[in-house]
């Protein structure tokens, strides 16, 4: 079975945790005894493909005057990239992202020459045009290669997805890693939303990354329930990382919060438990790692609750400091409002650290060892807290499973189940 | 096969409140009095009063060919009580025919037999106690909570004056042999057991309306025809169920009353057997033999132990936290204490706390109010912090 695969980034040039899902269901497809075609906007010459075949779009020959999207009329109209689009954003990769926004003109400097296109593959200002080529450019490697079956990665590539089915005829499969809805809220960009629905509606088959995307894309999307099937993500096996063991220099235990500072994060249903668990616990610390558009409004809430002596922010953490602040903790908090699948959990569990998570998560569908409460749920979150710090048993329990819990969590089983989905597909 | 013994299970925890942290020292309003009233009241009409009637035409009809025995904790009366007063009523109803056995457990339906002789002494009195008030029997036989049986277990029992015990027949326990003899204590040979032949009274409690059973559906004539499958020389089968298979667990829409009334009617007209108590049995037969059990086995689950209560970090410490405090509530003279600390002593509460149906069993998610094991001990340590508080202040402050 051969899969023509369109994504938008692929390791080592990530910016969001999109190409490193890829990757992960990727290497277990091929596992899996499928064969991948895959595209990305361009290579750089140093991905690990492996066993398999890695496309770049930029470079291949279309006739310049095959622009599909033109003819399609002006719906989608060309919009500026906020930070909001990537899926699996972490803070780190939050602000590269950021970086990049500011040297966003050169990439819109790249042109269209006559006959090929040079992706910058990234999330410049020009993305939705970039979006528009890659699906001209789609045709063509669809034109041009023997494939059973399409299958795109989130919005992005949808419109590549749709011009491959229909140039080849092949079933199409999309993939849902993340909805506009969970990145923005109620504010989302029509365009990007636009896109999600065309390309969910001209799919044959609908993956979301979890059962709360599912809903999501059939409450919000209004896509047929038939279409959709969860594929939980997986894992990639963690490197063999010793536990950073850190030295206090306070007796009090600490409960962490670790992501972007915004609403769909849910960070100030954190600071209220903290509030509460600070009226009957002296023996604790909160901090808020990270940075995001409500940081300030976190702050004046936490000096409004008079519990600054008890309550840290940290700024943006980077990679040795984000272990060290796991192995700091005795307990991890995220409260996220939506969250589509929130690997993070993940990491803290990994170290050891027992987590509090929000039921209206992807991950909570997959996890037992770990406490789940509403996010809105503040008197659950705190009570959530008090226990895991107070109660020996949780934590022993959490020790004694969370780390064996999260090393089961594999992408073998998303092949497994994908594969599955496109032998039903594909009638064989 | 000439013998059948029913017995049923009838037991309704006191459910614990939602009991945040910050409650703790302000106030003990533990136990959630709203659900407990409206699941007793519930099961009342869907389970204990048309399954009493069912029993009641039974007898009726039958006469002396028609016993069963009951056990049913001390809580479950003390709700009856306080929310369906009509249950006890029909439960004394059934008393009065003379074909009713009321067996003896712990009044809290509680675990102390594997912790406190003292406090399993002391609540097997309380329970004796309430039968004899409510239906003027005195308890000849013993049940510990949910068939938990070992070598120690039947020296206690034993020595409370009870010569009869029912327990699982644990095919590790048993090995070749069969459940439907009777047995004796290898460690007290005067103990008679009883075992529940867990094959046939599963498929009534457990697979009655399961659709994927190639049996199904069981019908009374084949499950009749099941008894004289026995061995020969068997001489009772065990049906030991939970009372609340009948309309709860096994809806009425499935046809379980119908079942309950048309298997006892068949056995009895067309098979020629008859339905005896515990107590009767153990002076009609012989023990087969002693049974050695060193280890504690339990009716629960595939493994017959103990895990569904006890053995994970969770359970074990909520269970040694509450009988650290065993010397200290004695001590306060506090009844009102002293009774709370058996409510909390309830099996349930460790159930609930059991992370193996992660796994397997949906047996345990159908009997758990709550989401997982780990909000289960949260609010149950919540509440034993604050219970605690209370023993350890000095009388006179209290």
């Amino acid at each position: 079975m051969k899969v023509l695969m369109f994504g938008w980034e692929f390791p080592p040039h990530i910016s969001g945790g999109l190409g490193t899902a890829c990757y992960g269901l990727t290497k277990a497809m091929l596992k899996a005894d499928m064969d991948i075609l895959f595209v990305v906007p361009r290579l750089y010459g140093d991905e690990p493909a492996g066993s398999m075949q890695l496309i770049s779009a930029s470079g291949v020959e279309v006739d310049p005057g095959d622009e599909v999207f033109q003819s399609e009329g002006g719906k989608i109209s060309l919009f500026e990239i906020d930070s909001t689009l990537l899926p699996y954003t972490t803070e780190e990769e939050y602000l590269d992202l950021v970086k990049q926004l500011e040297t966003v003109d050169q990439v819109s400097k790249i042109k269209w020459d006559s006959r090929t296109y040079s992706f910058s593959g990234g999330y410049g200002k020009n993305l939705m045009e970039e979006v528009k080529r890659y699906a001209i450019v789609a045709s063509n490697i669809a034109k041009a290669h023997d494939f059973d079956i399409i299958h795109a990665h989130d919005w992005l590539t949808y419109l590549a997805g749709i011009e491959a089915r229909k140039i080849s005829g092949k079933p199409l499969v999309v993939h849902m890693h993340a909805t506009e809805f969970d990145r923005s809220g109620e504010n989302m960009n029509p365009s990007v939303f636009a896109i999600e629905k065309t390309g969910m509606q001209a799919a044959d088959k609908v993956v979301a990354v979890s059962h709360l995307t599912r809903d999501t894309v059939i409450k919000k999307h209004d896509i047929d329930p038939e279409k959709v099937i969860t594929v939980h993500n997986g894992v990639e096996p963690f490197e063999n990382k010793s536990l950073v063991e850190v030295k206090k220099h306070f007796p009090e235990k600490i409960v962490t919060f670790l992501g972007r500072i915004t609403y769909q994060k849910g960070p100030e249903y954190f600071i209220e438990a903290a509030y509460k668990v600070l009226q009957r616990d002296d023996n604790v610390r909160f901090v808020m790692a990270g940075s995001g558009d409500m940081l300030p409004r976190m702050i004046r809430r936490v000096a409004e609750l008079g519990m600054g002596a008890r309550f840290h922010f940290t700024g943006f953490l980077r990679g040795p400091d984000v272990d060290r602040m796991y192995g700091m903790s005795d307990a991890y908090v995220m409260p996220s409002v939506s969250e589509p699948f929130g690997i993070s959990p993940l990491e803290a569990m990994r170290s050891n650290v027992p987590v509090i998570i929000s039921r209206q998560s992807g991950v909570s569908e997959v996890l037992k060892h770990a406490l789940k409460v509403d996010y809105w749920d503040i008197d659950g979150m705190a009570d959530a807290i008090y226990g895991t710090l107070n109660y020996p048993g949780l934590m022993n329990m959490f020790k004694k499973h969370g780390k064996k819990e999260v090393e089961g969590i594999k992408w073998d089983q998303a092949a497994y189940k994908l594969k599955q989905i496109y032998q039903n597909m594909l009638h064989v | 096969m000439k013998n059948i013994c029913l017995y049923f299970q009838v037991h309704q925890p006191y459910r614990l409140a939602t009991y945040r942290f910050f409650d703790i020292g302000d106030h003990d309003r533990y136990f959630d009095d709203h659900a407990n009233r409206f699941i007793m009241q519930q099961v009342a009409e869907k389970c204990y009063l048309p399954a009493n009637d069912v029993l009641l035409s039974l007898i009726d009809r039958y006469g002396d060919d028609f016993k069963v025995a009951f056990s049913i904790s001390g809580m479950a009366l003390e709700q009856f009580k306080a929310y369906a007063p009509k249950v006890i009523e029909s439960f004394q109803k059934l008393a009065s025919t003379g074909a009713i056995e009321f067996l003896a457990e712990t009044w809290a339906h509680s675990l102390a037999s594997l912790k406190s002789k003292k406090e399993f002494e002391a609540q097997v009195s309380l329970h004796k106690q309430a039968i004899w008030e409510l239906f003027g029997q005195k308890t000849v036989t013993f049940r510990n909570t949910e068939l938990i049986y070992s070598n120690d277990i039947a020296k206690m029992v034993f020595d409370q004056g009870y010569k009869t015990m029912l327990t699982e027949g644990a095919k590790h326990i048993l090995g070749w042999r069969s459940p439907n003899k009777l047995y004796a204590s290898a460690k007290v040979p005067g103990l008679r057991l009883l075992l529940k032949n867990f094959r046939l009274s599963d498929d009534i409690a457990f697979r009655f309306s399961n659709r994927d059973w190639n049996e199904w559906p069981l019908t009374a004539e084949k499950f009749v025809s099941w008894f004289q499958q026995a061995a020969p020389g068997d001489e009772v089968i065990n049906l030991f169920m939970d009372y609340e298979t009948f309309g709860e667990h096994q809806w009425k829409e499935t046809g379980i009353f119908d079942f309950l009334e048309a298997f006892p009617a068949l056995a009895i007209e067309q098979a020629g057997m008859r339905f005896k108590t515990p107590g009767m049995l153990a002076e009609e037969l012989k023990p087969e033999t002693e049974l050695d059990v060193p280890y504690p086995i339990s009716w629960a689950d595939e493994e017959r132990d103990l895990t569904a209560w006890l053995g994970n970090e969770l359970q074990d410490e909520a269970f040694e936290k509450l009988y650290q405090l065993e010397k200290d509530v004695y001590h306060t003279g506090d009844e009102k204490l002293l009774r709370t600390w058996r409510l909390l002593q309830t099996s349930d509460h460790f159930y609930y706390m059991c992370t193996k149906w992660f796994s397997d069993g949906d047996v345990h998610k159908y009997f758990n109010p709550y989401n997982s094991p780990y909000d289960a001990f949260i609010h149950y340590m919540n509440v034993l912090s604050d219970f605690t508080i209370r023993v350890k202040i000095p009388s006179p402050a209290r």
